[in-house]
């Protein structure tokens, strides 16, 4: 972790390469020591926050006054830190036979603020939840009594939490969560509160900035997305090549608990829909044995979507896990108990995440949750089937292999798409794929839910949504395009973007003829396309050039009439 | 250590914490002969002290002190006990 003077010294470099990010921070404390730790973690990440103090303990002020300089920039985010001490006061002054509503009273408040916010900006709020102070003034009996201040703060966290469910926009900085892994002595300087009102500690605020990027980082889409796991010593205790399955330490007996316990918590990571595979260096039906014969096994083959076991070197197995599943280095993450691997793979491709472990097997599991990393924004039903579509993948890969000529293969494939607009069951897998699509994706544009909602009720916007199936499986909603008519002539493609699992599928010919359609029922002459490099889009550069779009100046056009439809092998 | 080896380390500390190879800290030196010495950088420099010389500051002295060399003599007294 960064100290508070590295993040501080991150001010001063100059850096025209980085993003610019309007933030602005509501905070109850003293908030300067705040703003500096987040823009210089920022700038770790390539952001370039550009903060908008809003006053100092003014919430109610600056969130309820119209003119206030909360409104007076567009914010991308408006982060919230309230005070557990000032909470405290409030609920001092309540006389005691109505402590009892305290929490009650105080979430509607809260309510207010953030529906407040929402109707006046469209920034993403990031909310702090309180830290907890218990007063101790009816020791444990505290928690027992609805008139104590611990019961009703903790209501009302909960309550924070049910009322973001219900808030689309509304994302939650779990400041408890690292109380829980801190301590408060930790967290608060209690100099420093009571000098100047300054709530976290300076070794504190590297962690709160960096829990706070986690959030920003997951909306904008640089997420971990795969787990790449060595075998030996890291999955299970001891080396399946000269201990054999039942020689391994897996199961509730001595070591092998700390690693079923590793591996439980690997399989709630891929219930939620990230891809684990396995790099390993052994004879692949050794290696697979545990996962097929040994009783305690909690990962089983079925869980894997990738799995390699060879004597190839694990920079060149890991380049290819990456190019079956497609996704960035940069949203991989490499576990493996040994510090040469890991940095033999960094040295290599040092865009990957290679966490050094603990060198106590019992530790690791703490460990790799203490280092989040994998913060999401969102959670869809999808994500979850996700380790089932990537094996679908490989039998296809298989099926195309007995095929000389694509085409026959294509058609082999009996490929069904089913178009849609926007509507409520799919707009939030929508919103995700536009906030998570980095390769196939021609503009980049991030939506967050409420923004497709808009577009989706917007008269000016055409909007539509792909699903691709065949024979092998159903890879769900993978295309989605966004038209606006710019004026009567010209349908402009505001967002296009796929998934890169249905790539070479002759998708895009698919999606074309429908936009072309669309552009006819609408009586334009035109449609036109745009490209906005970024570093990871670099795939589709040529996509309008290929289509038979012709260039002008930095947009790309297409006559509606001259137009021939594609040849294509979707249904 | 006598008060002067330790205004000598606080000097050091001063350096690194206002990022300024130039700073000289003499006994009666104070926040107004220093112009990065803001309040916040004080709260920086009372914690980079600390942790230096494995001490902690109460909430009245941080505020009290009116010199560097004030700050060094309770350092003194503080490194002393232990």
């Amino acid at each position: 972790m960064l100290s508070f003077s590295q993040l501080k010294k991150n001010l001063k470099k100059e850096d025209a390469q980085l993003k610019n990010i309007k933030i602005s921070i509501l905070s109850e404390n003293a908030g300067q020591l705040v703003t500096i730790a987040l823009k210089g973690y920022g700038v770790e990440f390539g952001y370039n926050f550009e903060i908008n103090e809003c006053g100092y303990n003014e919430l109610n002020l600056q969130v309820f006054e119209p003119e206030s300089q909360l409104y007076s920039v567009q914010s991308d985010y408006i982060i919230i830190i309230p005070s557990v001490q000032k909470l405290l006061n409030q609920f001092y002054k309540k006389p005691i036979q109505e402590r009892n509503v305290f929490a009650t009273e105080h979430i509607s408040y809260m309510e207010e603020i953030i529906h407040t916010i929402s109707s006046k900006s469209n920034a993403k709020i990031i909310l702090f939840n309180y830290l907890e102070i218990n007063d101790g003034v009816f020791g444990n009996f505290s928690a027992k009594l609805d008139i104590s201040f611990i019961t009703q703060l903790r209501k009302i966290n909960v309550a924070i939490s049910e009322l973001a469910q219900i808030t689309k926009n509304l994302f939650i900085n779990d400041i408890v969560s690292l109380q829980t892994q801190f301590g408060t002595a930790f967290i608060i300087d209690n100099k420093f509160y009571i000098n100047s009102d300054i709530a976290f500690s300076l070794d504190f605020l590297p962690h709160l900035a960096k829990n706070t990027l986690d959030i920003i980082k997951s909306i904008e889409g640089k997420i971990n997305k795969c787990l790449v796991l060595d075998l030996d010593n890291t999955l299970w205790g001891g080396i399946i090549g000269d201990d054999g399955v039942e020689g391994i330490q897996v199961g509730q007996l001595g070591i092998g608990k700390a690693f079923t316990e590793l591996q439980q918590w690997f399989k709630q990571l891929k219930e939620r829909g990230i891809i684990l595979t396995i790099c390993s260096k052994n004879t692949e039906a050794i290696a697979k044995e545990p996962f097929i014969n040994h009783p305690e096994m909690v990962l089983k083959l079925d869980d894997i979507a990738v799995f390699i076991a060879n004597w190839e070197t694990k920079v060149d197995n890991i380049r290819h896990i990456q190019s079956i599943l497609n996704i960035g280095f940069d949203s991989m993450v490499f576990i493996d108990d040994n510090p040469f691997e890991r940095n033999l793979v960094k040295e290599n491709i040092p865009q990957i995440h290679a966490p050094d472990l603990p060198e106590d097997p019992s530790d690791y599991l703490n460990f790799l949750r203490a280092l989040n990393l994998f913060e999401t924004a969102s959670f869809t039903s999808e994500d979850s089937e996700r380790t089932h579509l990537y094996q679908e993948d490989a039998k296809r890969q298989v099926f195309k292999k007995s095929f000389l000529n694509e085409g026959e293969y294509l058609a082999g494939l009996a490929m069904t798409s089913k178009i849609e607009s926007f509507n409520k069951f799919n707009i939030p897998r929508v919103a995700q794929l536009t906030v998570r699509s980095n390769q196939f994706n021609l503009r980049t544009k991030r939506y967050s839910e409420v923004e497709i909602e808009q577009i989706a009720n917007s008269k000016k916007h055409t909007c539509m949504s792909f699903t691709l199936s065949d024979k092998f499986g159903d890879h769900g909603l993978i295309a989605v395009v966004i038209l606006e008519m710019k004026n009567p002539n010209d349908l402009f493609i505001d967002t296009w973007l796929m998934s890169c699992r249905v790539l070479k599928r002759g998708m895009e010919s698919f999606v074309l003829n429908k936009i072309v359609s669309i552009a006819k029922e609408l009586g334009c002459e035109k449609v036109i396309g745009e490209y906005i490099p970024t570093p990871k889009n670099e795939i589709v550069s040529n996509h309008y050039k290929d289509l038979g779009f012709k260039a002008i100046d930095d947009f790309w056009y297409l006559k509606v009439e001259d137009y021939r439809k594609r040849k294509t092998y979707i249904n | 250590m006598n008060t002067e080896d330790i205004i000598k380390e606080v000097n050091s500390i001063f350096i690194d914490v206002l990022d300024n190879d130039g700073i000289i800290v003499q006994y009666n030196t104070t926040s107004d002969d220093i112009e990065e010495w803001d309040s916040l950088n004080h709260i920086q420099l009372v914690v980079a002290i600390e942790k230096y010389f494995k001490i902690r500051f109460t909430a009245a002295e941080i505020v009290n002190f009116n010199n560097v060399g004030e700050m060094c003599e309770a350092i003194k007294v503080k490194t002393l006990a232990q």
